[in-house]
């Protein structure tokens, strides 16, 4: 129950409390300038969440196992060529470099895939996909996976599990706002903005009054673990 | 990159014309900080834009890791501009980017570690920052050295310009203080709103709204 328990937390936490578009700031790129049509913008946060998944999965990989501080994979070849030595192999200094490689190959990737194998959505995705290399939402998930991997003491350190939950639904919560975002867009369509504010300025100020509303969920958190852990 | 993010720097028109090289490393410098401001008129880096601006110092701090980033990938880049293949080109950017950028986080957790802890993962997170891969596009991968730095330092210096406007407001309603002095008068209730997420989006709109307002108002009286 504990372990489910946890699991909730990280996911209700990443989706909706700590929003990663609304609360910090990520993937402002795409929620400004593909929110403009809802299917569009569905499409896009599905494509951002499979890719923050992949990258997620890699990322926590090559953290565990080659980049931390002590990592098993990095040692044993440290063993191999000086034997005896009792230097900790820390190769943190490598990670950005790392999570940006793999973020750019597992774009390539998806999109080869999708070209193969579904040419219809590849013709609605063209230009995004690529895009999505530079989206920082993929990147801040690889940041926070590594902050809880990278330099932890090992019974606090994430598994597999809780990496993927933050990543999956972090994603989610980036469709959810992205989704939000185009519906109230739409609508917007058909008001009276003033001139100055038509295009980026009033999708700010929406955004703005979008994540007022998205603080009502702080504190949710600390009252379900409450419930939760009894 | 420059498509997708709304903005359409007129340069491109210029630098395609027959004859030229593009735009001199002066007026690049010039461009830069006013009329291609990447925050008001390109909209690019919003990310760090939104996130780092509850601060003047937090918002200074990024603006100079940006200045040092933007400068080093445009100098490499235009560099090696020759031997750039163009399927590879946006992976050699965020590579060469990123070891940059992990220069600037290892320095900012050596010499100002406070500050590091407060912006977080807002450093590594200038590796994806769209202004700096859209200047290595736009102007680095085309262009000589010296013409390159001079684009990056005036895109710096536009960048720093929008942050302390954001930032400056945000920290004055918000907190009641500019560079974390107190300047308010002690009645001043702080609107807590403006340091929170919320005020960053809506600051941003309305100074948007506000520059868009006097640059057609000024264009209207001249013409």
């Amino acid at each position: 129950m504990e372990y489910i328990g946890t699991l909730l937390l990280i996911a209700i936490s990443a989706a909706l409390i700590n929003n990663f578009v609304l609360y910090y700031f990520v993937g402002i790129c795409p929620f400004l300038g593909v929110s403009r049509k809802v299917d569009m913008a569905f499409g896009m946060g599905c494509a951002v969440t499979f890719v923050i998944s992949i990258a997620a999965f890699l990322s926590w990989v090559f953290t565990t196992f080659v980049l931390r501080p002590g990592a098993p994979l990095s040692t044993w070849i440290w063993q191999a060529v000086s034997p005896g030595s009792q230097t900790v192999v820390d190769l943190s200094i490598l990670n950005y470099i790392v999570y940006i490689f793999v973020i750019a190959s597992s774009v390539q990737f998806v999109e080869m895939y999708v070209r193969k194998f579904y040419p219809a959505l590849y013709k609605s995705f063209g230009i995004f996909l690529p895009l999505i290399t530079t989206n920082c939402a993929i990147l801040f998930a690889c940041l926070e996976i590594m902050k809880h991997v990278s330099g932890v003491a090992a019974a606090e350190m994430w598994g597999l599990d809780k990496a993927l939950t933050l990543a999956i639904f972090g994603g989610v919560g980036f469709t959810i706002a992205i989704v939000l975002m185009a519906g109230i867009r739409e609508e917007l369509d058909h008001c009276d903005v003033p001139e100055s504010l038509r295009g980026a300025g009033i999708t700010l100020i929406v955004a703005g009054i979008l994540a007022m509303a998205f603080m009502g969920f702080t504190g949710v958190d600390r009252n379900l673990a409450a419930l939760l852990m009894d | 990159m420059t498509e997708a993010t709304g903005g359409q720097p007129p340069e491109a028109a210029v630098a395609a014309a027959p004859g030229r090289e593009g735009p001199s490393a002066g007026e690049r410098f010039i461009n830069g900080i006013l009329p291609e401001n990447p925050i008001y008129r390109q909209l690019l880096g919003m990310c760090p834009t939104l996130a780092v601006t509850n601060g003047m110092q937090a918002a200074m701090t990024m603006a100079g890791g940006v200045l040092f980033v933007l400068v080093c990938a445009n100098i490499l880049i235009s560099l090696i501009r020759n031997l750039l293949k163009p399927h590879l080109r946006i992976l050699v950017f965020t590579l060469s980017i990123a070891t940059f950028v992990t220069v600037v986080d290892r320095f900012l957790a050596a010499y100002m570690y406070e500050m590091s802890k407060q912006l977080g993962p807002y450093v590594p997170l200038i590796i994806v920052n769209c202004l700096i891969i859209s200047r290595c596009e736009v102007c680095a991968s085309k262009q000589s050295v010296p013409t390159a730095i001079g684009d990056a330092v005036g895109q710096s210096l536009g960048f720093a310009l929008g942050l302390a406007s954001i930032a400056g407001v945000r920290e004055i309603l918000g907190s009641g203080s500019f560079f974390g002095i107190r300047i308010m008068p002690a009645i001043w209730p702080d609107w807590v709103i403006m340091v929170l997420p919320p005020g960053a989006f809506i600051t941003l709109g309305l100074l948007m709204g506000l520059v868009n307002w006097y640059s057609a108002r000024s264009k209207g009286s001249r013409g």
